[in-house]
C-alpha cells in the first residue's frame, strides 16, 4: 500500500492550487503606493568606450523623476563575486568591478548605461530614447582563444589580460597524468563545446525598492532564489546598509534554473533610488531584457582525453577547457567550471589519474554562472561522449566498457578531492536496462530503417554532487561564504508549527515535501504544518536554494530543529506524566510512558508550554520553538544510468526522440511524486540543451538568439513520455534523512545520452561521425552526414567559441 | 509602444478614406505589427483597424470555381471554411498557434509578404489573385521580394482569388524556434501544368521553382523531382537555423514530399 502521508507519500503539492488559479504572489504582483518606475537603458554595442551621455533632455520631460548614470554611483560598491580561485601558480583570479550602471565602457549588449525613473514605464522609457550617449565602438572580445593571445583586445583594460584564472586540478598530479596518457595503449581524444544556455525562467526578474523614512530602513522585493544571500551581498558589498536595517522578501518565485541566485545590478539599483528619491521603485523585466541581462549558462569549449590500458581499464583522464565567464563576475561564476565540474571529473568510474585545466576568460557577453546542474552538466557530457566514443573507436559495447569501469567500493576517495559516500552504479544499470528492453532494440531499428529511418540508442551514467556543501571545505576552495543552513520550528500552543526555513522555494514544492518528514517526525497531519520562507524579516539565515541541497541541507536543519522540539516536548510529558524522561516515546502524535498506558496528547503537551501551570519551569524555559543550523560534513552523490532512443530523418537531418529512460538513485525519497517532476523538468531542458536551445552570438557581439523566435525552447510536443525510475536508493550516509537531491540530474544526465543515440543512428546508416556540437539542429546532423559538419576528431576549427558565432 | 491614434471603420469606403491620411496604416490581426510595435521597432501616428469592416471577411466561390477571400479573413477561418480547397485550409491550419490563427489575417500575411510566411507559397502557387479597392494583381507580379509587393501606400488588400489546383500540398519544414517555415513548398498541379512556390529559403521571398514545374508537368511525381539537383543555394537564406545549402537541400527535400503528398 503506498502511503498517503509522511515520508515517501505523494501527496499533491499544496502549492500548486495557488500557482493554477493565479493566486500566487511574485514579485511583480507587488505594488508599494508611491511606486515610480525605472527603465534601464541598455548598451546596443558589445564593447565600446563611453565618451559622454547626456541625459538633459531626459530629465525635462514631464513625469520623470530621475536620470541615474554611473557618476550618481561614488562611494556605492561594484556587484561583488562570491568565490574566488586561486590559480595554477597560487594567485587569485582577476577580479573586474563590476559597476552598477556602466563606467567609462560597455561590455556587453545590454549593459545599462543609465537608468531612468518615471511616473510611468511608458514615461520612462520615452526619457530613455531621448538620452543621448556617445560610445565609440571597439573590437569585440568573443573568440575565447583568441581573447587570451597578447594581442587580444581587453575587457576591462585594468587587468593585465582577459584571463580571469589558469586553474589546475590536481595540479600534483599532472606529471603523472602526461606519462599515463603517453604510456597508454589507447587515447580517444574529443574536442567538444557545451553550448551558451539562457535559462528563461517563467517569470522574467522583478525588483521593487522601498525605503522607510521613519526607520532608515530599506527594503527589497526580488525574484530571488536566496534572498538571505542577496540582503549579505548588496548590504554589506554594494550600499553598505547593515541587515538589521535591509530586509529582501522573495516572494512565489516563478522558476529560476539557476539564474535568479545572483546579485544583480537592478536589485542594488531599485534599493538604492529608492532611498535616494525616497519613493518606492520598481523594475520589471521585458522578455528581451531578460535575454540579455539574466546570467546564461554553460558555455565551455573542451579537449578531453581518456587513456585505457591494453584490457580497457581507463588508466588517465586529461581535459582543458576554455570557460567562458562573460564581461564581469557573477556572483558563482568562478566556482562553476572549476570545483563544480574539476571534482566530477572522475564520473562513475575508478580511473586513477585525472588532471582537469580551466582557463576563464572574459568576453563580450552577458556574464556566465549556474544554470541547473551548473558545471556538471558540462562534466558529465565530456566523459560520458569520450567514454561512448573510446567504445567505438575499440570496437566494444558501451555499455560494458562502463561497467568493467564502475567504482564498485564505497566510500570512495577519487582522485578530484571529493569521496563518494555510497553508489551502487551497477544497480541503476541492470534497472535502467530492464526499462529499455535493449535485446529488443534491433527490431526496432529494422522497422525504422523499413521506413527510411535512422534509429539509435544512446546510453550512459552520471554522477554529481549535490547538497552543497561542507563550509570549511567550500572555505578553502575560495567560497566566500558558508553553505550551510538553517530552520527555526515554532510549535504554536494548539499544536500546530511553523517551520521558518532559510531555503526558499522556487517551485520545487518545499510547502509540500517539508511537512511531509515533520508529519513523519512528530506523526501529526502535514496540514498542521506551515512553511514559511523567502523574507529575511522572518525565516532564519539561508544560503539559497541550489545545487539540489534544500532537502539535503535545509531539510536536515528541519530535522534537526524538530529533534529539538521533540526533546523538549518529551520533557514536558514526562514532567506531566510524573514519568522520566527517558521513558516517553512519541508515536502518531501522542506521547506513552513505557511500560505503562499513561498516554498525552501533542496538544495537551503544546498547550502546556505556552500555559505553563503544570510546568517545570525551574528547569525548563517555557514555549516551544527550536532553531537549528546544519553544516554538511560531504556532498551528496546521486547517480544513475540514462538511455534514450532517437529516430533521424536522413533527407532532413530531423532528429526525434522516441524514448527516454532514466534510473537515478537518489537515496531516500520524501516526495516520489515531486522527485519525478523534477526529473521530468530537467530531462526536458537537458534535451532542450542537447537538440534546442543554443544562445548565439555573431562576432561583433551581437546577440542573434535575443527571443523566442531564435531561441528555441522545447514543447511538450518535442519529449517523449518518460519512464523514470528511482527505486535503486542507497541512502545518502551522512545527513539524517539520508536524501541526496534530485534537482538537477535530469539536465546533468541527458545530452551525453542525446548525442550518444543520435551519432549511434548515423553510424548505423554508415555515417562515421566523431562528434556533432549541441544542439543537434537538423541542419547541423544533416551537415554531419554530409561529411561537412561532424566534429570532435580533433580537426575541429574554430571551436573555442562557446556555440556557432554564425549560421550553422 | 509609442502612442498612437486607433480608428475603427466599419465600411470599406470609410477604411480606405481614413488610410488616404499620412503615415496612417492598416491594422490586420496585428500578429506582425503588434509584437514590433511593442518592441518600438514599428510606428505610426494613426493606425485603421480592419477587424470591423464586414465586407472584406469570409470565404465564396466564383463563377470560375475560384475560392474568394476576404482580405480580413482569419487564418481559422479559412481553416475551418476553405473547403473546396484543402490543402489550403491545411495551409492555414498550420499557421503559428491558436491565437495567432484567431486574429491573423490573409491579407495581413500577403501584405507583409515575409520571406518565411506561409501564405505567399500557398498564393503564388495557386496563380491566386490579390485584389485591391482598384485593382487586381496576379501573384506572379505581386511579390516583389522580401517584404515588397505590387501594393501602393495605404492599398488595402481586399479580397485573394484562388483557382482550385486538381492536385495540391503544402509541406512545411518549420525553423524549430519560431515555428515559421524554415523551408516550405506549396505544389499545385492544374490541368495546364504545375507551380511550385518555395518559401522561407530565399534572401528574395517567395519564388517559383522552374525546373521542378518543368519536371512535374511532364511526370508528376516526386521520382521527377529526385532526378533534379537542388536548385542553387545562391540568395539563400543562411541564419541559425540553416545555411544556404541546408535550405537548398531542403526545397528538393520539401518538393518531393509535396508531391507525394499531393498524390
Ligand atoms: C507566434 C507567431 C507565429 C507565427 N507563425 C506563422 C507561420 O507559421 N506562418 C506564417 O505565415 N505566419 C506566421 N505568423 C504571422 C501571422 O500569420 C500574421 O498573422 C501575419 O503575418 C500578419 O497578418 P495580420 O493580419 O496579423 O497583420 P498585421 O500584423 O495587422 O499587419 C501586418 C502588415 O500588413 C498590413 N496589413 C494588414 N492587413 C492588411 C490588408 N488587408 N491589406 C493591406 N495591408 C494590410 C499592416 O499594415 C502591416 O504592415 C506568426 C505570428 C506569430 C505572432
Amino acid at each position: 500500500m503506498p502511503k498517503d502521508t509522511g515520508i515517501g507519500a505523494s501527496p499533491k503539492r499544496r502549492e500548486d492550487v495557488r500557482f493554477l488559479t493565479g493566486k500566487g504572489r511574485y514579485t511583480d504582483d507587488i505594488n508599494v503606493a508611491g511606486q515610480a518606475h525605472v527603465v534601464f537603458l541598455r548598451s546596443d554595442v558589445a564593447h565600446g568606450t563611453i565618451n559622454g551621455i547626456d541625459t538633459a533632455a531626459a530629465e525635462a520631460m514631464e513625469g520623470v523623476v530621475g536620470v541615474f548614470t554611473a557618476m550618481d554611483f561614488d562611494g556605492v560598491g561594484g556587484i561583488p563575486c562570491g568565490w574566488q580561485i586561486t590559480d595554477r601558480e597560487g594567485n587569485p583570479m582577476q577580479e573586474p568591478k563590476h559597476p552598477i550602471l556602466a563606467e567609462g565602457k560597455v561590455r556587453h549588449v545590454g549593459d545599462p548605461i543609465a537608468a531612468v525613473v518615471a511616473e510611468s514605464v511608458s514615461i520612462a522609457r520615452d526619457a530613455c530614447e531621448a538620452i543621448e550617449v556617445d560610445i565609440t565602438s571597439l573590437p569585440a572580445v568573443m573568440d575565447m582563444k583568441k581573447a587570451v593571445q597578447a594581442d587580444a583586445p581587453k575587457v576591462h583594460d585594468d587587468l593585465t589580460s582577459n584571463l580571469c584564472y589558469d586553474w589546475g586540478f590536481v595540479e600534483d598530479n599532472r606529471q603523472a597524468v602526461d606519462d599515463a596518457i603517453k604510456s597508454a595503449a589507447h587515447v580517444t581524444t574529443l574536442e567538444l563545446v557545451n553550448n551558451r544556455l539562457i535559462a528563461n525562467p517563467m517569470e522574467p526578474r522583478v525588483a521593487v525598492g522601498d525605503y522607510a523614512r521613519h526607520d532608515d530602513s530599506s527594503t527589497l522585493y526580488t525574484t530571488s532564489q536566496n534572498p538571505h544571500v542577496i540582503r549579505l551581498l548588496m548590504g554589506a558589498f554594494v550600499l553598505g546598509i547593515p541587515e538589521h536595517k535591509l530586509r529582501v522578501v522573495a516572494p512565489d518565485v516563478g522558476g529560476g534554473f539557476g539564474t535568479k541566485i545572483f546579485h544583480y545590478a537592478e536589485e542594488a539599483f531599485c534599493t538604492f533610488a529608492a532611498k535616494q528619491l525616497e519613493r518606492p521603485v520598481k523594475w520589471t523585466a521585458s522578455r528581451s531584457e531578460a535575454f540579455m541581462s539574466d546570467a546564461h549558462g554553460r558555455d565551455h569549449v573542451t579537449k578531453i582525453e581518456l587513456a585505457l590500458d591494453a584490457d580497457n581499464n581507463f588508466t588517465a583522464v586529461r581535459t582543458e577547457t576554455y570557460a567562458n565567464m562573460g564581461a564581469y563576475l557573477s556572483t558563482f561564476a568562478p566556482s562553476v567550471p572549476t570545483w563544480l565540474h574539476g571534482t566530477l571529473m572522475a564520473g562513475n568510474y575508478k580511473t586513477p589519474l585525472v588532471y582537469v585545466n580551466v582557463k576563464a576568460v572574459f568576453t563580450n557577453t552577458v556574464p556566465v554562472d549556474a544554470y541547473r546542474g551548473a558545471g556538471r552538466p558540462e562534466a558529465t557530457f565530456q566523459l560520458e561522449r569520450v567514454v561512448d566514443k573510446a567504445a567505438r573507436e575499440l570496437g566494444i559495447d558501451p555499455v560494458e566498457l562502463r561497467r568493467q569501469n564502475f567504482i564498485r567500493e564505497f566510500p570512495y576517495q577519487t582522485p578530484v578531492a571529493v569521496e563518494y559516500d555510497t553508489g551502487d552504479y551497477d544497480a541503476t544499470m541492470d534497472k535502467l536496462l530492464e526499462m529499455i528492453d535493449r535485446d529488443g532494440f534491433e527490431a526496432r531499428r529494422k522497422e525504422s530503417e523499413s521506413r527510411g529511418k535512422l534509429r539509435g540508442l544512446g546510453i550512459n551514467c552520471y554522477i554529481e554532487a549535490c547538497g552543497i556543501a561542507p563550509s570549511k571545505l567550500v572555505g578553502q576552495l575560495g567560497a566566500r561564504a558558508g553553505l550551510y543552513e538553517s530552520a527555526t520550528v515554532r510549535v504554536n500552543a494548539t499544536g500546530g508549527l511553523v517551520v521558518m526555513t532559510g531555503s526558499h522555494s522556487h517551485g520545487q514544492g518545499h510547502e509540500t515535501s517539508f511537512p511531509q518528514v515533520i508529519a513523519d517526525m512528530i506523526g501529526i497531519n502535514e496540514d498542521q504544518i506551515e512553511i514559511v520562507h523567502g523574507d529575511t524579516a522572518n525565516a532564519p539565515m539561508g544560503m539559497g536554494t541550489y545545487g539540489s541541497r534544500s532537502l539535503a541541507v535545509g531539510g536536515s536543519a528541519m530535522f534537526r530543529a524538530t529533534e529539538k522540539i521533540i526533546a523538549k516536548a518529551k520533557k514536558i510529558a514526562a514532567h506531566i506524566m510524573e514519568a522520566s524522561d527517558e521513558d516517553i516515546e512519541l508515536k502518531d502524535g501522542k506521547f506513552t510512558v513505557a511500560g505503562t498506558d499513561k498516554e498525552l496528547a501533542w496538544g495537551d503537551v503544546t498547550l502546556a508550554a505556552y500555559v505553563p501551570h503544570n510546568y517545570p519551569l525551574e528547569d525548563l524555559e517555557p514555549g516551544l520553538e527550536e532553531t537549528a543550523f546544519y553544516d554538511p560534513n560531504n556532498f551528496t552523490y546521486p547517480a544513475g544510468a540514462y538511455a534514450c532512443e532517437v529516430e533521424v530523418d536522413p533527407e532532413t537531418g530531423f532528429v526525434e526522440v522516441l524514448s527516454f529512460a532514466a534510473a537515478d538513485d537518489f537515496g531516500n525519497v520524501v516526495n516520489p511524486m515531486i522527485v519525478e517532476g523534477q526529473v521530468h523538468g530537467g530531462l526536458a531542458q537537458g534535451i532542450g540543451q542537447a537538440l534546442f536551445e543554443n544562445c548565439a552570438y555573431d562576432e561583433d557581439g551581437q546577440l542573434l538568439s535575443a527571443s523566442y523566435m531564435d531561441y528555441t525552447m522545447p514543447r511538450a510536443k518535442d519529449l517523449p513520455m518518460f519512464q523514470v525510475d528511482h527505486s535503486c536508493a542507497t541512502p545518502c550516509t551522512h545527513n539524517p534523512l539520508g536524501v541526496k537531491g534530485c534537482g538537477e540530474a535530469g539536465a546533468i544526465g541527458s545530452p551525453p545520452s542525446i548525442v550518444n543515440g543520435v551519432l549511434d543512428a548515423l553510424a548505423s546508416g554508415g555515417h562515421d561521425v566523431g562528434h556533432i556540437d549541441m544542439p543537434l539542429t537538423p541542419a547541423k546532423v544533416w551537415a554531419a552526414m554530409q561529411g561537412t559538419g561532424g566534429t570532435g576528431d580533433g580537426t575541429a576549427h574554430a571551436r573555442s567559441v562557446g556555440g556557432p558565432a554564425k549560421n550553422v | 509602444m509609442y502612442n498612437f491614434e486607433l480608428v475603427k471603420p466599419t465600411t470599406l469606403q470609410d477604411a480606405v478614406a481614413a488610410l488616404k491620411d499620412d503615415d496612417a496604416q492598416a491594422l490586420g490581426g496585428g500578429q506582425t505589427l503588434l509584437p514590433t510595435m511593442k518592441a518600438r521597432l514599428a510606428m505610426s501616428d494613426k493606425f485603421v483597424a480592419l477587424s470591423g469592416v464586414a465586407e472584406i471577411r469570409g470565404i465564396c466561390t466564383d463563377d470560375d470555381g475560384r475560392i474568394c477571400i476576404g482580405g480580413g479573413t482569419t487564418h481559422a477561418d479559412v481553416a475551418k471554411g476553405a473547403t473546396d480547397y484543402p490543402a489550403l485550409a491545411s495551409t492555414a491550419a498550420r499557421i503559428g498557434d491558436p491565437a495567432v490563427r484567431n486574429r491573423g489575417t490573409i491579407g495581413g500575411s500577403l501584405a507583409n509578404n515575409d520571406p518565411s510566411a506561409c501564405y505567399p507559397a500557398a498564393a503564388l502557387a495557386s496563380n491566386a489573385t490579390i485584389c485591391t479597392p482598384d485593382r487586381e494583381i496576379a501573384a506572379d507580379a505581386y511579390f516583389q521580394g522580401m517584404f515588397e509587393t505590387a501594393l501602393e501606400e495605404g492599398e488595402i488588400i481586399t479580397e485573394v482569388k484562388f483557382p482550385v489546383p486538381q492536385k495540391a500540398a503544402y509541406e512545411k519544414f518549420i525553423q524549430p524556434a519560431s515555428r515559421f517555415p524554415l523551408v516550405a513548398v506549396f505544389v499545385a498541379k492544374f490541368s495546364d501544368g504545375v507551380r511550385v512556390a518555395v518559401t522561407g529559403a530565399s534572401s528574395d521571398g517567395v519564388f517559383r521553382w522552374s525546373e521542378a514545374e518543368a519536371a512535374l508537368s511532364d511526370n508528376f511525381s516526386a521520382e521527377a523531382i529526385l532526378g533534379l539537383s537542388a536548385p542553387s543555394s545562391d540568395g539563400m537564406i543562411s541564419d541559425l537555423h540553416g545555411d544556404a545549402t541546408y535550405r537548398a537541400h531542403l526545397v528538393k527535400v520539401m518538393t518531393a514530399r509535396a508531391v507525394k503528398a499531393a498524390i
